[in-house]
């Protein structure tokens, strides 16, 4: 408990201090996809957040994390919470996303069988994220990775 | 209506949850495709699906589902069950398929978490 006070302390104190923290994400590793997502809709939630806004970053950071897994070498979801919103970044090193236009077309999809055997794959995964983020950016070089941002106002 | 109730509508088996029949439910969600789950299905709902991997447990974890109902006889692997015994999901089993269960739940009284989509593209 004492954990999680000093946890919760400077986030409801101030956004001079907000929290942070950042998780790894190993590419192709289907084993333990979700793993950082359920981490952190359990975060936000002893940090006493409203149900509905864990529930949309929860659901950005989970469609982030499939993506990484299916798609890149590695990445990283970095959380941070400061007294108005929730941010989540997906940062990851893997081929890119050659046209962002097209990959964010509802139904678009480069996935393969494994990714779509999990559920996943069928082109939602960005609508999803976008849907749910109150701002939301993409950015990509192409052989170098994709970066997402998301931000969930608190209120 | 209670789990318990869900639980003998549709002659299920629990797998894990047997602590947890007396939750009250009152809508469902049904998909095999878990980005559209995380699109419509609303918190507190079932999710009936024929999906059984870890998966599932995640988004119904991240979701707030109620319970999960398999259908068509299926049961997760075990590695799903460790996974929803962790994150204290309920699971069913159920050897109606995915259309039988709808129905039969719904007959019951359990609606959808909405009624249709609102537009071709499929968004809510």
């Amino acid at each position: 408990m004492v954990v999680w006070k000093k946890l919760i302390t400077p986030v409801d104190a101030t956004d001079k201090t907000p929290y942070q923290r950042s998780f790894y994400v190993e590419g192709g590793n289907f084993t333990y996809a979700g793993i950082v997502s359920t981490s952190i809709k359990s975060i936000l939630k002893q940090m006493g957040l409203p149900a509905d806004v864990v529930r949309k970053a929860a659901i950005v950071s989970y469609e982030s994390e499939i993506n990484i897994v299916s798609y890149a070498k590695k990445g990283v979801i970095k959380l941070t919470v400061d007294s108005q919103t929730i941010q989540i970044e997906a940062i990851d090193e893997g081929p890119g996303i050659p046209n962002i236009d097209l990959a964010m077309q509802e139904g678009y999809s480069t996935a393969d069988q494994k990714i779509r055997e999990m559920g996943f794959g069928a082109g939602m995964g960005l609508c999803n994220i976008k849907n749910y983020s109150d701002t939301f950016n993409i950015s990509s070089e192409i052989g170098k990775g994709a970066f997402l941002k998301m931000i969930i106002d608190r209120h | 209506m209670k789990l318990r109730e869900v639980k003998e509508i549709l002659d299920a088996e629990v797998i894990i949850g047997e602590d947890k029949l007396d939750l009250e439910v009152k809508t469902a969600f049904g998909a095999d495709l878990m980005s559209d789950v995380l699109a419509f299905a609303k918190a507190g709902s079932l999710l009936l699906t024929g999906l059984t991997n870890d998966q599932v447990i995640r988004t119904a974890d991240i979701l707030d589902i109620a319970a999960i109902i398999m259908v068509r006889g299926k049961r997760p692997a075990s590695e799903a069950i460790v996974l929803a015994k962790g994150l204290k999901i309920p699971i069913l089993t159920t050897k109606y398929i995915l259309f039988e269960t709808a129905g039969r739940l719904y007959a019951k009284g359990i609606v959808g978490c909405l009624e249709k989509v609102d537009n071709a593209s499929g968004r809510n």
